[in-house]
């Protein structure tokens, strides 16, 4: 007899995909986004950036290490977090603020629920929230663009959003006030493009959600291409609204999430007390996600049904 | 007609342009009593007993059953117990060659004439699915209801694999002898044959030798995973869906391997029944890949000898393909009736499993649109009611789900516990 071999259950193969490979995409697709912020906000937008990436890692490594849990830094899911909440603040946010929101996001909204993947809220959108509300001052403070012509002197303003007077030209290169990374369409796009190619994200969620701003701000009388190039739309739509943990796992399902997400930011824009409501109506339906999955379960092929139960529930 | 999903994986198909080579005999073969889906065979030969080559060695009263016979000439060494890769244990016949393969003296052609007597034969012959299930033929071809198509199974959508398609392109002629038979005896008036695409020249020499044929279609399938899954290929080639709880032939289909009717041709042929095998030895510690015919019991050692495989360096070793095989623990083990390949892998790490992430890849990846992760979340729990809504039932553990995870889940195996907790019907 010769020495007992591996055995294991099916499939003995699997594919290279894994979660670290899927995340260094997101990484790959957000460096478009933090180039044009360096390019437009100047060194201090890297250094927010590091401090975020930093603060964010070390966080989760120090929860996992008081939890017991198996080290999960090297996924890389920390690493995204930082980028995406500092391409959510404004160059101009002081250093110790922007430490709180990577702190709150790691440890409050992704560690306490239990690390990757369990979390029911993206942790950069709370983050994000969490600074708004506490540092309305700071976190509404928008430096203006080295390269703004209109107005020079002039070191900060207001987002566009609020102004309305930027071109769609200016708007779709980044060369106006507003977060980091959510100033240039042009930097998005080539990221969202990407992810999409590489098969990470499904156009669904990013297609219905700023469709659905669209097609309002359309039959409202509204700018249209405007309201899709200011404020965070884009970044919003096409790296947080494509969160796996926290949006709906079928397409239909992501598609019911664009589309009400769409419905939140419209009505914040238009008629709710802040300019920008992106962030908001991605927490808003992130929360409703355990619900829309309920009702967008896949019927299986050749699936029957007892013709009992459907009295049942009729009744 | 919409598309089920399925996954794409490397092919690997190394020997493809590998004719079938015959393995010299070996000294010894070892005859397990179960290499069909279900009751074990009892043996019917004692130690030191003389047996040929087609002397009936197994046989049993039970329904669901093929008798098995010996695949040498020489002598009953020793009846032993033999742990199967499945856990189990049944007896199993060792028979000491004697080099001559002397053929039993009963064995001559068959009479094709009614049905009835077509099914005794076809029980007689030990024939069973050879595409992996060994489900036993004689009772595939009895269905209780009317049939219209039979399905012939050339997809062969495996990594690595390859006897298959040697025979469809060696012996086309006694695959469709075979088809032909069964149409005639069963009274079905048509066949598809679904040869995936991946294999042009198979579809080639298929569609050549048909073109006369009305009621023989061939069918050039994506060649995607996992295009051979009966149900799978049902769906593909006529458009039926066997629905949960149903057997193909509840929807009018049989479905059979090109293997099996290139057996029952040969079979009818010459009156030799299910002794030998075809299957292709592969896999990162096989020197030579190749495709041969051994004897039924042939020890899976001298094959892969035969291949020029560094035996000492294999740290698994599978019976069938990479999807959907078995683990074999030893490579003593003898090769069985359903075994369509041996890989003998020299670079398998096993998978670190992370969290779930919930990208819903599993979900996409299940031909019947099933729910891995959900289904999961459901076992853990030991909800039962959530696990049928979920139709965990349905899944028929072609590992889609566990191959694209990126979280290495073991998600189908998860899917086969879980079918332990429902209710038995």
């Amino acid at each position: 007899m010769s020495k007992n071999l591996t055995v294991t259950s099916s499939p003995h193969r699997r594919d290279s995909i894994s979660t670290q490979k899927i995340m260094l995409m997101v990484i790959i697709a957000l460096l478009p986004s933090v180039v044009a912020s360096a390019i437009y906000f100047g060194g201090r937008a890297i250094l927010l950036i590091a401090v975020c990436v930093a603060t964010c890692v070390l966080t989760e490594f120090i929860c996992r290490k008081l939890m017991k849990r198996n080290q999960t830094i090297s996924d890389l899911s920390a690493c995204v977090t930082g980028i995406l909440l500092a391409l959510n603040l404004p160059v101009t946010l002081p250093i110790w603020e922007a430490i709180i929101g990577s702190f709150v996001a790691i440890a409050v909204v992704k560690q306490l629920f239990g690390g990757i993947g369990q979390n029911f809220a993206n942790p950069a959108i709370v983050g994000r929230i969490v600074l708004m509300l506490s540092f309305t001052a700071d976190m509404t403070t928008w430096a203006i663009p080295k390269y703004y012509q209109a107005s020079e002197g002039v070191i900060t303003g207001a987002t566009p959003l609020v102004s309305g007077d930027s071109s769609y030209m200016d708007l779709f290169l980044g060369n106006v006030g507003g977060c980091l990374g959510e100033t240039s369409a042009l930097a998005i796009l080539i990221g969202g493009l990407f992810l999409i190619v590489m098969r990470v994200i499904t156009p669904s969620a990013p297609i219905s959600f700023i469709g659905t701003v669209a097609l309002l701000t359309f039959i409202t009388g509204g700018d249209v291409l405007y309201q899709v190039l200011a404020g965070g739309l884009l970044l919003g739509a096409f790296f947080m609204a494509t969160d796996y943990s926290t949006t709906p796992i079928t397409e239909k399902g992501k598609i019911i999430f664009g589309i009400g997400c769409g419905i939140i930011t419209f009505v914040i824009r238009n008629y709710g007390g802040y300019p920008e409501g992106v962030s908001f109506s991605i927490l808003l339906m992130n929360i409703l996600t355990p619900y829309i999955d309920r009702l967008t379960m896949t019927k299986p092929v050749g699936a029957k049904y007892p013709e009992k139960n459907k009295e049942e529930v009729s009744k | 007609m919409k598309r089920l999903n399925s996954v794409h994986l490397k092919h690997c198909k190394n020997t493809e342009d590998c004719s079938v080579e015959r393995l010299p005999l070996p000294k010894i073969v070892k005859i397990p009593m179960s290499m069909h889906m279900g009751a074990p065979c009892n043996p019917l030969v004692k130690v030191k007993d003389q047996v040929f080559v087609g002397t009936k060695i197994g046989d049993t009263d039970a329904f669901m059953s093929a008798p098995i016979h010996s695949s040498v000439s020489g002598t009953v060494k020793a009846i032993s117990d033999y742990l199967m890769a499945n856990g189990r244990t049944c007896k199993m016949v060792e028979i000491e060659t004697d080099g001559n393969q002397t053929v039993d003296e009963n064995i001559k052609p068959i009479n094709l004439s009614d049905r009835a007597s077509f099914l005794k034969s076809v029980r007689e012959s030990g024939a069973v699915g050879l595409g992996g299930a060994g489900f036993p033929t004689h009772i595939k071809l009895n269905p209780k209801t009317p049939i219209d198509i039979l399905v012939v199974n050339g997809a062969e959508c495996e990594p690595y694999i390859t006897s298959d398609y040697r025979l469809m392109l060696d012996n086309p002629k006694r695959i469709l002898g075979g088809i032909k038979k069964v149409m005639k005896v069963c009274g079905i008036p048509k066949a598809c044959v679904g040869i995936e695409a991946n294999k042009p020249q198979a579809i080639a020499k298929f569609k050549e030798l048909t073109k006369d044929m009305e009621e023989i279609e061939i069918h050039e399938l994506p060649s995607t995973y996992p295009q051979g899954a009966e149900k799978v290929l049902i769906y593909s080639t006529t458009g039926r869906i066997v629905a949960e709880g149903e057997l193909p032939s509840d929807q009018g289909v049989i479905v059979m391997n090109v293997s099996t009717a290139g057996f029952l041709q040969s079979y009818f042929e010459t009156g030799m029944p299910l002794v030998e095998r075809t299957l292709t030895i592969d896999g990162s510690a096989v020197k030579k890949p190749c495709n041969i015919t051994v004897p039924i019991g042939t020890p899976i050692r001298d094959a892969l000898e035969y291949a020029q495989t560094d035996i000492e360096s294999i740290n698994k070793l599978i019976m069938g393909g990479p999807m959907m095989g078995m683990c074999v623990y030893s490579v003593d083990s003898p090769i069985i009736k359903m075994n369509n390949a041996i890989l003998a892998l020299n670079d398998y790490v096993p998978p670190v499993t992370t969290d779930c992430i919930k990208c819903g890849r599993c979900i996409k990846a299940c031909p019947f649109n099933l729910m891995p992760r959900e289904i999961e979340l459901a076992y853990k729990t030991k909800n039962v009611s959530q696990l049928q809504k979920l139709k965990v039932g349905l899944c028929m553990n072609c590992g889609s789900c566990t191959y694209v995870c990126p979280a290495k889940r073991p998600l189908a195996e998860t899917n086969q516990l879980a079918k332990g907790l429902l209710p038995r019907r």
